[in-house]
């Protein structure tokens, strides 16, 4: 309660309101102050008073094996995952709990979240309402059910100050296209920083996916806790027609798509897809686009996903076939935070804007940012095969 | 009362996947101050950015003793006052965090800052800047 408190002051809220659900990030092992830090909690017989679940940990406890770090991380790392789990929350170890039915805030509903493209997204693309809960408030909120009335939990806080607006000379096939979407989210984060922009410019009715895409980069790049598309996110529609406009031209898309792409000189090593964890829906696509090949033996290839997802995948068959592709399913964690991925000094391809902008710092590895269905194709051809496609000549100008 | 050299951030940074809490050193790729150490330095940024894991990174790296001596920050950030407040409480330290809405302009890269209470100074200058 204290920090819940502190939070308040910090933020100038004069009081503080219930919250219908927590999502805690602070599971994730970042040394020893984050053992330090539940275990007081522990000492204090917290438990979570709220429907809590948890956010990806360092190593993936259904598949410890995957882990090629040192065993006293792996270790510190499932001992954290295990103490939250202790204080009530439910071991999801996913950072889109948005994908788990029974766990997705309704609109107009206040949650305390963290992860940061979970909040973008629960705010921007569910309507409910979230702050960007950091670690250790978002377990403090989860024990109190409590958090400060500020910011995004208010009306006047949720409106756009901006419209960020693609320029007339965006193709139009590029504005329905998947890997758009990363990209614009770097930009976004960017321009907008903490602000609240409304995109204009893209069709109506995005996919749940692509949007995910757009706010995991956004988020990145910046501290995007909530933006609006017109014509996809549901208070859009409030969004003031007269507000000054900012253009987005295609060559600041082209620019921002090249920057993602550290490894164009490299042979690939690995493919990385699921950032954040994969959808159904995306599960199925990659194993259309895979369509029965197998992947190369030089490659290395991961698809990240929850475990509840998982489990959905294996009912359903699609879990097997990508496997017997020779796809490695991750769960519970993510390969950009863990030691994961096979020692190489090639490239890593990935269909995702933010593992393209994390990875290079995190994990030391250089990246190619590509559609999935790139990214797939390499995957089984053992090297990079480029489509273009809406991008223009963008490949061979990088 | 906290005294330290400044380093001006020329963009924001997000202390996860940004600087490493062992050293205190930046380790965001597409950051332009890459390989700049922070520890016991006063950070100057004019906003926190990004992941929501960064309180963690600042209580982690406090544990370590390579966190910044301060930060000043154009704006509030309630990720990195939350990562002080653990710290503080499990440590029994933490950066203090100033708020100075006229930044960036009054700090140059290099100078000595001192921090007291919510306020900040150039050291040797006399005047108590807004806090």
């Amino acid at each position: 309660m204290r920090l819940v408190v502190r939070a308040a002051e910090v933020s100038g809220a004069t009081r503080l309101l219930g919250v219908v659900g927590a999502h805690v990030d602070s599971c994730l092992y970042h040394g020893q102050a984050s053992i330090d830090f539940v275990d007081r909690l522990i000492a204090g017989e917290a438990r979570v008073s709220v429907p809590t679940t948890l956010n990806v940990g360092g190593i993936d406890l259904l598949h410890p094996e995957l882990f090629r770090g040192d065993p006293d991380l792996a270790a510190h790392s499932a001992e954290l995952m295990e103490r939250y789990r202790a204080l009530g929350a439910r071991p999801t170890y996913t950072c889109a709990p948005y994908q788990l039915p029974d766990a997705r805030p309704s609109l107009g509903q206040h949650v305390a979240w963290g992860e940061s493209n979970a909040i973008a997204f629960a705010n921007s693309v569910l309507g409910a309402r979230t702050n960007r809960y950091g670690d250790f408030i978002d377990i403090a909120a989860a024990i109190t059910g409590r958090v400060p009335d500020v910011g995004l939990h208010r009306d006047e806080a949720r409106r756009a100050t901006f419209i960020l607006r693609l320029a007339d000379d965006v193709p139009a096939p590029l504005r329905d296209d998947d890997s758009l979407f990363g990209v614009l989210g770097i930009v976004l984060g960017r321009r907008a920083g903490s602000a609240v922009a409304a995109i204009d410019g893209l069709p109506a009715e995005q996919s749940e996916d692509r949007l995910k895409a757009l706010a995991a980069a956004a988020a990145s790049s910046g501290a995007v806790a909530m933006f609006h598309v017109i014509g996809s996110t549901p208070e859009a529609s409030s969004v003031d027609p007269d507000l000054p406009v900012e253009e987005v031209t295609f060559a600041e898309l082209r620019s921002a798509r090249r920057e993602l792409s550290t490894g164009l000189d490299r042979p690939l090593s690995a493919v990385s897809l699921g950032t954040p964890h994969a959808s159904m829906a995306q599960l199925r696509r990659y194993a259309e686009l895979l369509g029965g090949a197998a992947v190369h033996p030089e490659v290395e290839c991961l698809v990240s996903t929850g475990r509840d997802v998982l489990a959905e995948a294996e009912a359903e068959g699609v879990a097997g076939t990508l496997r017997r592709a020779g796809v490695e399913l991750l769960t519970d964690t993510c390969s950009y935070i863990a030691p994961i991925l096979r020692p190489h000094d090639g490239m890593v391809m990935t269909d995702s804007g933010k593992w393209a902008y994390y990875a290079p710092g995190n994990i030391g590895t250089r990246v190619v940012y590509a559609t999935a269905a790139e990214c797939l194709d390499s995957a089984v051809a053992g090297r990079v095969m480029r489509h273009d496609g809406a991008w223009g000549a963008e490949w061979s100008t990088a | 009362m906290t005294r330290g050299r400044a380093v001006v951030l020329d963009e924001p940074l997000s202390l996860w996947g940004g600087m490493d809490p062992a050293t205190g050193v930046v380790i965001d790729a597409h950051h332009p101050q890459r390989g700049v150490s922070l520890s016991g330095r006063v950070v100057v940024m004019p906003a926190g950015r990004g992941s929501s894991s960064s309180a963690s990174v600042l209580a982690e790296a406090v544990r370590a003793g390579a966190a910044p001596a301060a930060f000043v920050l154009g704006e509030p950030d309630l990720i990195l006052a939350i990562g002080a407040a653990v710290a503080a409480e499990l440590y029994g330290a933490a950066p203090p965090i100033v708020v100075d809405r006229c930044l960036p302009a009054a700090i140059r890269d290099g100078e000595d800052v001192e921090v007291v209470g919510a306020t900040w100074r150039l050291v040797g200058s006399t005047d108590g800047q807004n806090g």
